[in-house]
């Protein structure tokens, strides 16, 4: 096993997956350290221009979560957020971009045991990955000759 | 220039027993913008918030970032110490470093920088914050009751005494619920029916209750103190103000063979029918599924012989718009149907029958008129085997969880076979007795020492059929695992309490958290039971979990008393993450371009459009514009708009930009 600790950012609504994620630190079930959460209203909310900030930025990995269809707190937005994310990926995919390296998932606020298998899963594979630097290079020397062009 | 103060709580050991805070708050007081950053013990207690208020004085403090729990506990804590120290309360963040970090993760540098990046990206979203005023919308005080039985019934009453308009909501023809089908309650043995019907008719005549029986909620919409809330009358086939409640019309009815669901298919009832005879209303409904009438097209007798004519075939659904200011949720609970159990023989034989069918035959006003008597051939049974925690505690089931009332209930069902057929033998099979409350233990063993029930500790394998006989093969595990074989005459199983068909239906419409098994959830486990996570919404009786009579009323007074506070303001105060559509000085006025794709996705119906004139009263420029107080703050248009037009405040483009740039970069 390498030392590479990847860096997961997760993106996750407030009422079901933030919610069930506190539930997983009541429950004391543990989980990789590599998550760090970034909380939002709703997955409606998430633009997933974001993701790719995030990636050119040095994540190795992303996961969306939010509630399950049916059960958002704002009524649509985790179907919203459903949508984009099926176009996103096919845009995304076209591009080159590994879409292997986003899980997208539901985690209600009941899920506690849920969310902490969806973080090891996700960082065991983005472990198997290996870091994620062809996008974050490619994005940078696109920066670099934008400059030069100027 | 921000000046951040940053307070890391160690939460007794719960934090700083994995996280090491010490290195946190000096780490974090090198950064940039941070003026200000120490850790204390109990950030929450009295000392700690002075600590916080003193520093927002001393050290002028723009900004503050608690790091401690989540802040879907103590995020208002700290956000009115702020309001006292007199810096806004949303400048003040908090990071998570209990649930999301300490609690999560082992004790080592990895969890440490964890826990600083964590503070690190709420401190760069608080200095991005701004200071927002609440915003102030009215409280409609109308309440309603989802669900009439026992906490239904108790909410209402509460509410309504406290001089507020209530409107309840049953879906069947007559509230009541379980309660009216159960026979004697434990621990007491006092009659079910003598004391709830009394609350039932104090439902039905209360000057502040609406009722509406036969009714179902179609849709929910708004927010806390203001919902619209739309419900279907299904058509009961009858004038109600004329009907008398005569029941000729149930006698005559040619259809006398649909099982009588409140008999639980042990009686027949035809298909215009009274669910029972205490019923609220007492008036009779059409089961259109099986009138011969709505079948075939024709029959009407039950038409023909009402003095009164008040029978409607062809009245519709009526759909009702209300305006209602809190929901209380008591939809109660459904017991396991027993078919569930193929092992125990449900179904195949007929003397096998479940908890609440057991409940019919000991009352009075039951198929047998309160007599035990086996299904199959109407004989007392001699031998009775109980069997607890059918379902219940049985994770390969699917069940884990325990359903609190079968030890009691069971207990109380030896009692009353006992109490009638004196020479029987009764058996219980159990797993643990589980009698928590006042009075229950006592109860349980007046019907071991009392009544010589015969208790067997262990679990049943199989029930099947020899010679006309059941045999319960179990095991006793206090006489070593030894096997066990019961001759039994009849075999009641006490089947785990489940979720309510539908519940997870109105869950959704009502946009309220439930668990795995369809229960309602509470917005705290402890120290919010009775309210959900959606304000304004509360929960009473068994729809939570499986809880017997005396906690169900306990709940729904409690929920009361919410709603009762919730009416005592005429104007409420809520958070101020709204959207907002960006404006500029003329002449750019906004980015927005008019497109309106945000109108079509907003599930509040928020977003308007104002019009730009110029000086000749012209429109040169329609953009859209957010009704704040209709905005919950979803966020679905921010990440929609085309021009980046629209942002949410306190979920800011900028402020999770930062959010994500402080996790990724180095500092």
């Amino acid at each position: 096993m390498s030392d590479f600790e990847p860096k997961v950012v997760a993106f996750v609504c407030n009422w079901c997956t933030y919610a069930g994620a506190d539930l997983t630190g009541t429950s004391r079930i543990k989980y990789a350290s590599n998550v760090k959460i970034i909380r939002f209203p709703c997955t409606g909310r998430i633009d997933f221009m974001l993701l790719l900030k995030a990636f050119a930025n040095g994540a190795d990995g992303i996961i969306v979560s939010g509630c399950h269809p049916n059960d958002c707190h704002y009524t649509s937005g985790n179907f919203h957020a459903k949508r984009r994310w099926i176009m996103f990926k096919e845009l995304m995919d076209f591009m080159g971009v590994d879409m292997n390296r986003v899980t997208f998932s539901w985690v209600s606020a009941a899920e506690g045991a849920k969310w902490a298998d969806v973080v090891n899963t996700t960082v065991t594979k983005i472990r198997e990955l290996g870091p994620y630097v062809s996008y974050k290079e490619l994005v940078n020397k696109s920066v670099e000759e934008e400059v030069k062009n100027d | 220039m921000a000046r951040i103060g940053v307070f890391i709580c160690h939460c007794g050991e719960n934090i700083s027993a994995t996280v090491d805070c010490g290195k946190v708050a000096e780490t974090i007081g090198k950064l940039k913008h941070v003026a200000y950053s120490t850790e204390y013990k109990y950030m929450c207690s009295d000392p700690g918030q002075t600590l916080i208020k003193d520093a927002i004085k001393e050290h002028k403090l723009t900004g503050v970032v608690v790091s401690a729990c989540s802040p879907r506990m103590h995020e208002p804590t700290f956000r009115k110490a702020c309001a006292e120290a007199g810096l806004n309360p949303f400048l003040c963040e908090m990071a998570n470093l209990r649930e999301h970090c300490s609690w999560v993760h082992e004790k080592n540098e990895l969890t440490t920088q964890k826990a600083i990046d964590i503070v690190r990206t709420q401190v760069e979203k608080v200095k991005l914050n701004s200071a927002l005023q609440p915003i102030k919308v009215p409280v409609t005080k109308t309440a309603m009751v989802i669900g009439g039985g026992i906490a239904g019934i108790q909410a209402a009453l509460d509410i309504a005494n406290t001089g507020h308009k209530v409107v309840m909501i049953e879906r069947s023809p007559s509230i009541g619920g379980h309660m009216s089908q159960l026979s004697e309650t434990f621990p007491t043995l006092d009659c079910s029916q003598c004391i709830l019907t009394p609350r039932m008719v104090e439902v039905a005549q209360h000057p502040n209750i609406t009722l509406y029986t036969y009714a179902e909620v179609e849709s929910v919409e708004g927010f806390i103190g203001n919902f619209k809330v739309k419900i279907r009358k299904k058509a009961k086939s009858l004038d109600e103000k004329i009907c008398t409640g005569c029941g000729l019309c149930t006698t005559k009815c040619p259809q006398k063979k649909i099982p009588n669901e409140f008999e639980q298919g042990m009686g027949m009832r035809p298909a215009i029918y009274v669910p029972f005879p205490q019923a609220v209303p007492n008036r009779p409904v059409i089961d259109k599924e099986h009138c011969t009438y709505y079948i075939k097209g024709k029959c009407k007798i039950c038409e023909v012989v009402c003095p009164t004519k008040a029978i409607r075939f062809d009245q519709p659904d009526e759909i009702l718009d209300l305006e209602i200011g809190a929901i209380v949720v008591a939809t109660g609970f459904d017991i396991k149907h027993a078919d569930f159990f193929p092992e125990y023989g449900y179904g195949k034989y007929k003397d096998i029958i479940d908890g609440l069918q057991f409940e019919r035959m000991a009352s009075a006003s039951g198929p047998t008129s309160g007599e035990i008597r086996r299904p199959s051939d109407g004989q007392v049974p001699k031998n009775i085997v109980f069997i607890a925690c059918a379902g219940s505690r049985d994770p390969a089931k699917g069940i884990a969880y325990c359903s609190k009332i079968c030890c009691m209930y069971t207990a109380k069902h030896a009692m009353l076979y006992k109490h009638k057929v004196h020479e029987g033998r009764a058996h219980v099979f159990y797993m643990d007795i589980r009698s928590g409350g006042k009075n229950y233990d006592e109860f349980v063993r007046r019907a071991i020492e009392e009544d010589h029930v015969n208790y067997i500790r262990g679990r049943v394998s199989t029930v099947f059929e020899r010679d006309g006989k059941l045999i319960v093969k179990g095991v006793d595990t206090l006489l070593g695992a030894q096997p066990v074989e019961i001759v039994a005459d009849m075999v009641v199983l006490a089947t785990a309490g489940v979720a309510n068909a539908g519940a997870e239906d109105l869950a959704q419409k009502l946009h309220v958290s439930y668990d795995q098994h369809k229960f309602f959830a509470e917005a705290h486990p402890k120290l919010k039971p009775v309210e959900t996570n959606t304000a304004g919404i509360f929960l009473a009786g068994a729809c939570q979990n499986p809880k017997d009579i005396p906690d169900a009323v306990s709940q729904a007074s409690g929920s009361a008393v919410k709603v009762a506070a919730l009416f005592s303001q005429d104007m409420l105060t809520r958070e101020p993450l709204v959207a907002v559509v960006n404006r500029y000085a003329p002449p750019m006025y906004s980015t927005c371009v008019g497109c309106f794709l945000c109108q079509s996705v907003c599930p509040y119906q928020a977003i308007e459009r104002e019009e730009f004139k110029n000086r000749e009263g012209k429109v040169v420029k329609t953009v859209a514009k957010i009704n704040e107080g209709l905005c919950q703050g979803c966020g679905t248009c921010v990440a929609l708009c085309r021009s980046k037009s629209i942002d949410l405040l306190g979920y800011s483009n900028n402020q999770v930009h930062a959010e994500v740039m402080a996790l990724l970069n180095e500092y």
